[in-house]
């Protein structure tokens, strides 16, 4: 009895220090290098996406249309959040990345000053690491935005978000983790506009059904909510207006590595030069209304816009 | 840059401890939580089992929709669950309680074949109503095999339970969503720890109380040698070896 738990007890133990020892092999590495980034010389362009269903479809137009001019494109969709995705796109593993002006800035630098689209824009090719480039930026806008329902906006009589000061309620604050510390975060919301914050609910789906429904069943008063979202309408939400720029304008624009050419970029030029802020809604509402795929509504978009 | 040593630089950094946010306030909760998934489910399947155990029906039944409640991805349930009663800690509940039932159902009515029929045969020959039968023979025999059940419930729940954080401000998940979103790899990677450590802890726990809930005069584990050597040649064994194990 004696030996054989001394023996069961070098067995734990064993087991023990080779877990330890594995555990500590993957910490040497980038937890998150998948291990196959793409052949250095190999023509194929390595087009990105957000976890975020819209930037995905404007994705998909990318790809679609750089395959019309006779590009190979390898998808790497659903990246995650900026967090993730910036890394690789600065370490060369993505050559095209649909992103947007103002928060694009706002992670490279969290100083920056922001302001019109114009301003935003000329700021963010100040920023970028060397070996990436931003092309045209289309008129399509997918903004950040503190979102209340159209209940909540009346009642207190609600229209920018100082005004949110007025709101003789608790204000719980709902969105991903990450929202708690942005810069336009519910901390800024206090310091900056003397708004009482009661608490933070995270909702991990990204403002997508769940933030919609906690926001729309009250158990949040309020959330960011992309203004492309067509849950906006379809919801009765309301996007408070900000005019002191706490968020940035927030274009659409792919970011490119040195990878895309001149012929490329002219493709991706003529997407931007086409794409408008209705027409991003409106994709938007193809995918969350119509359940429609990003390669349908994509194909549907170049057709429709008649690029190629 | 060694990620473990940051993980433990933050596990061990007092400013992590202050606040509702603080390590020991999600410690807790995570563990409440668990405790209460686990109960929610033991409430439900315990009852089930034991009739199943106890009559001999509805077995294959029970392994059908238990192994179908297995297959259930916890996130998925979660998020439909929360689309219906909304965010907060009630979708959590539902899913890791779906979670625990299928091996605390095992537990207990494997636990209740498990016991020789003529023990129970016995019982019966001797004027205990199937009541008595339940409450002081198959229930004490079978409360190892229930117990090892619940124990490996627990320990599913216990690194799933990191899913409540998806729609509440609760446990330990909320170090893993939160250092995902802002980058911060050394906040993910101790709250995964921190998840480890509760998990080894009441693991700890389950092995001290499966060697008490085990009746006097009963030897838990595994069956003398003997019994092996009785074990019958399995087909395609050459009986030559298995006679040189005599």
């Amino acid at each position: 009895m004696f030996t054989a738990n001394r023996g069961r007890l070098a067995a734990v133990a064993a087991v023990a220090v080779g877990a330890v020892v594995a555990l500590a092999g993957c910490a040497s590495g980038d937890p998150l290098d998948s291990g196959n980034t793409t052949d250095e010389g190999s023509a194929t362009l390595v087009v990105g996406s957000q976890d975020y269903y819209s930037n995905e479809i404007i994705a998909e137009i990318y790809a679609q249309a750089l395959e019309e001019n006779g590009f190979t494109v390898d998808r790497q969709f659903k990246i995650g959040q900026r967090e993730v995705y910036l890394p690789e796109i600065e370490s060369g593993s993505i050559d095209v990345f649909p992103e947007y002006t103002g928060s694009l800035l706002q992670a490279l630098n969290a100083d920056a000053a922001g302001g019109t689209a114009e301003e935003t824009f000329a700021q963010l090719q100040d920023e970028l690491p060397d070996g990436l480039s931003v092309l045209d930026m289309a008129k399509a806008t997918d903004q950040n935005s503190w979102t209340v329902t159209q209940a909540f906006a009346d009642k207190y009589s609600l229209t920018d978000i100082a005004s949110l000061a007025d709101v003789t309620e608790p204000i719980t604050v709902g969105g991903p983790s990450e929202l708690e510390t942005r810069p336009y975060g519910p901390t800024t919301l206090t310091e900056k506009y003397g708004i009482p914050i009661a608490g933070f609910t995270p909702i991990e789906d990204g403002g997508g059904p769940l933030t919609i429904k906690a926001l729309v069943d009250n158990a949040i008063q309020i959330t960011n909510i992309y203004t492309a979202s067509p849950n906006i309408k379809s919801d009765k939400l309301v996007a408070l207006d900000d005019p002191d720029a706490l968020f940035f304008a927030d274009n659409v624009v792919p970011v490119v590595s040195d990878k895309v050419d001149e012929k490329a970029a002219d493709v991706l030029n003529a997407v931007s030069a086409a794409l408008t802020a209705e027409d991003l809604v409106s994709l938007n509402s193809e995918s969350v209304n119509d359940e429609l795929s990003a390669e349908k509504i994509a194909a549907a978009w170049l057709k429709q816009a008649n690029l190629f | 840059m060694n990620l473990f040593v940051d993980a433990f630089n933050w596990i061990l950094d007092p400013a992590n401890y202050a606040g509702p946010g603080g390590i020991p306030v999600r410690l807790v909760e995570h563990l409440v939580f668990t405790v209460v998934a686990v109960l929610l489910a033991s409430l439900i399947a315990i009852p089930v089992g034991f009739l199943i155990g106890h009559t001999g029906r509805g077995r294959s039944l029970a392994v059908a929709t238990s192994g179908g409640l297995r297959s259930i991805p916890t996130l998925g349930l979660l998020t439909l669950v929360a689309l219906w009663v909304g965010i907060g800690l009630g979708a959590p509940y539902v899913a890791l309680t779906v979670l625990a039932i299928p091996p605390i159902l095992a537990g207990a009515y494997a636990g209740f074949e498990a016991i020789d029929r003529s023990t129970i045969d016995s019982a019966r020959s001797v004027g205990m109503s199937e009541s008595q039968i339940v409450r002081t023979v198959e229930i004490p025999l079978g409360l190892p095999l229930l117990i090892a059940g619940i124990r490996s419930a627990t320990l599913q729940v216990v690194a799933t339970a990191t899913l409540a954080a998806y729609v509440a401000d609760f446990g330990l998940g909320r170090f893993l969503f939160a250092g995902l979103k802002t980058r911060d790899y050394a906040e993910m990677l101790g709250g995964s720890l921190l998840v480890i450590l509760l998990a080894l802890a009441l693991e700890g726990i389950f092995t001290v109380v499966q060697r008490l809930v085990v009746p006097k005069g009963v030897a838990f584990g595994r069956p003398p040698v003997d019994r092996a050597r009785s074990a019958r040649p399995g087909p395609g064994m050459d009986p030559a070896i298995t006679k040189g194990n005599h």
